[in-house]
């Protein structure tokens, strides 16, 4: 076996777009992820202000000190376990799923589940059969359904967006005045307050739309998929569970648009570009962990994601359902991969 | 005699525990432990219809066909649990109604039917008794840990609505945390799940340390032996 060229041996641009192909490691697969998650990090914190940072440092933070914690008290090697980036990624991908700027004790818990419960109680990376940073998610949306509902509103700082003091007390949880700039997303919006209104109608009365989506959120998710695209290219997953979950939901808000008539559910682009459909396609849903391993099962595992989420936000009782929808596919992956083989005769070929 | 009661006792109590090791009853201990208070009320009904049913099955076991044991079995406890339930609503009906169903289950509970057939059938009257009476403490006391935790956990309050139980005891409970934030899973039944683990794991690493522990030297009476003075 060849060696393999480590860090030290290339350079960050080498590392990034790399002209040899090799296949990279865990730590690499790692790096690669949270590289590709900047644009959308970028686009969060742009519509969504400082809170969006707020939320991935003191995560990061928590996720560290947790993460050698527990290895500590089971005695494992620290160092080797902390060098995969694996907590840095659970940590990341909780931090862009919560609200910005949430109370430090919320993420807290939400890390300390992701972390401890949900990987490190089942024997640590590699182990977990749900994946981290959604327990976390749902662990917290359903322990405090009030401060996880409370996104804030897509405004500009000329609209009177809150500053960066306003942000870091409401996430010491001392501020009071946060009402004025939180409220729901237009995902929930959309499936609660529309009344009778044609989508047509609603979209021009609620200043929480935008061109296709939600406003900032078509941006957000738009950024998402410029990352799934590189990490497409970079081969660190593949197109089977996005294009899966992504073919669902469009199928199936195709089928439920009705011609944005008062019953309807919404365009495919409204579902596509809104909430984390892609943050949830590229990022999450992908987890090798939690799901299954072979490419023809994986396929079915992104259908049945991309199902759920759009069953959950249309007819369930949250207004986003990527997280519970994931949960739900990691108690089906094991299945899926059993009833879903390769086709044998690419085992002949070789 | 004393020496197998004691061995009945830590059986019951700790090495054989119905929840924690065989894991029996789990349907009712982790449905109704999301309050102290509930806890202790299915822990106590649950003690008694143990206790009556082992006594009773213990007296009746010359007389049955081996054939229509169960039946008969199933019969006494649904006898017992029946008076329970009547004793309870006519007792404390608010306590009755929290705990709805779970009463009459008392009756599937395996932990009970499992007592009858395998000691309660065998053995005469008082290892029966000490026995249901030590399995029903045992069974109790983990619902009651489990409650105290998940109340605690999720509303910073103990012994919440007590007076349902105990009529001089207050209505507020005993408040722990002030401004508490809830943490609603503790409550619902994710929560009971998650605490049942962590006792259960809690538990087996105190065996280990109890395994592990050097066995304790033969006590020497003072004065029987020479003992080397220390250099």
């Amino acid at each position: 076996m060849p060696k393999r060229a480590t860090y030290a041996d290339m350079s960050f641009i080498q590392l990034l777009f790399p002209s040899a192909k090799n296949t990279p490691d865990t730590a690499e697969i790692m790096l690669l992820v949270l590289v590709a998650a900047v644009p959308g990090i970028t686009a969060m914190a742009y519509f969504f202000g400082s809170g969006v940072i707020i939320n991935i440092l003191w995560l990061i933070a928590c996720a560290l000190i947790l993460e050698v914690a527990a290895l500590k008290i089971r005695k494992r090697p620290v160092l080797a376990s902390l060098k995969d980036y694996s907590a840095l990624v659970t940590a990341l991908l909780l931090a862009l799923a919560l609200p910005p700027a949430l109370p430090w004790w919320a993420g807290l818990i939400g890390i300390f589940f992701a972390i401890v419960v949900a990987k490190q109680l089942y024997g640590g990376l590699g182990y977990n059969p749900f994946n981290p940073a959604m327990v976390g998610y749902a662990v917290l949306l359903i322990s405090f359904p009030v401060e996880m509902t409370r996104w804030l509103l897509p405004l500009s700082d000329t609209q009177g967006a809150p500053g960066f003091s306003t942000l870091l007390m409401q996430f010491l949880g001392t501020s009071a005045e946060m009402d004025a700039y939180v409220g729901a997303t237009a995902l929930d919006q959309f499936k609660l307050e529309r009344g009778s209104l044609t989508v047509e109608e609603y979209w021009t009365s609620s200043m929480l739309f935008g061109v296709l989506s939600g406003k900032g959120w078509e941006w957000i998710n738009a950024a998402f998929l410029l990352g799934g695209v590189y990490m497409l290219y970079r081969k660190i997953i593949t197109w089977h569970i996005p294009v899966g979950f992504l073919t669902a939901i469009a199928v199936l808000s195709l089928l439920f648009y009705d011609g944005g008539s008062s019953a309807s559910h919404g365009s495919p682009f409204f579902h596509l570009f809104g909430g984390a459909t892609m943050l949830g396609a590229f990022f999450i849903a992908t987890d090798p962990v939690s799901g299954p391993a072979n490419n023809n099962a994986k396929l079915w595992y992104g259908l049945l994601i991309g199902s759920l989420v759009y069953c959950i936000r249309v007819w369930g009782s949250y207004p986003d359902g990527v997280a519970f929808a994931v949960l739900l596919a990691n108690f089906a992956a094991p299945a899926i991969d059993h009833f879903l083989r390769q086709p044998r005769k690419s085992q002949h070929a070789r | 005699m004393a020496e197998s009661a004691r061995q009945l006792s830590l059986q019951g109590l700790w090495y054989n525990n119905a929840a924690l090791v065989q894991l029996l009853g789990l349907c009712p201990l982790l449905a109704v432990s999301n309050t102290a208070v509930n806890a202790l009320g299915l822990g106590l009904a649950t003690i008694f219809v143990l206790v009556c049913s082992s006594a009773l099955v213990s007296l009746v076991r010359h007389q049955l066909l081996p054939a229509i044991r169960l039946p008969v079995f199933v019969l006494i406890i649904a006898g017992f649990t029946t008076c329970v339930e009547l004793l309870l609503r006519a007792y404390s009906l608010e306590l009755f109604q929290a705990l709805g169903i779970f009463i009459p289950l008392i009756v599937t509970n395996c932990t009970i039917l499992g007592r009858a057939e395998s000691f309660a059938s065998k053995n005469p009257l008082g290892p029966a008794i000490l026995d249901g009476l030590m399995t029903g403490i045992g069974f109790a006391a983990v619902l009651l840990v489990l409650g105290l935790l998940r109340e605690l956990a999720g509303t910073g309050v103990v012994f919440a609505n007590m007076n349902r139980l105990v009529p001089f005891a207050n209505n507020e409970g005993v408040v722990l945390f002030t401004h508490y934030k809830p943490f609603l899973l503790a409550i619902l039944p994710p929560g009971a799940f998650l605490f049942m683990g962590l006792l259960i794991a809690l538990k087996n690493i105190l065996d280990k340390k109890l395994a592990s522990r050097p066995q304790e030297t033969e006590n020497v009476a003072p004065g029987s032996k020479r003992v080397r003075p220390l250099a």
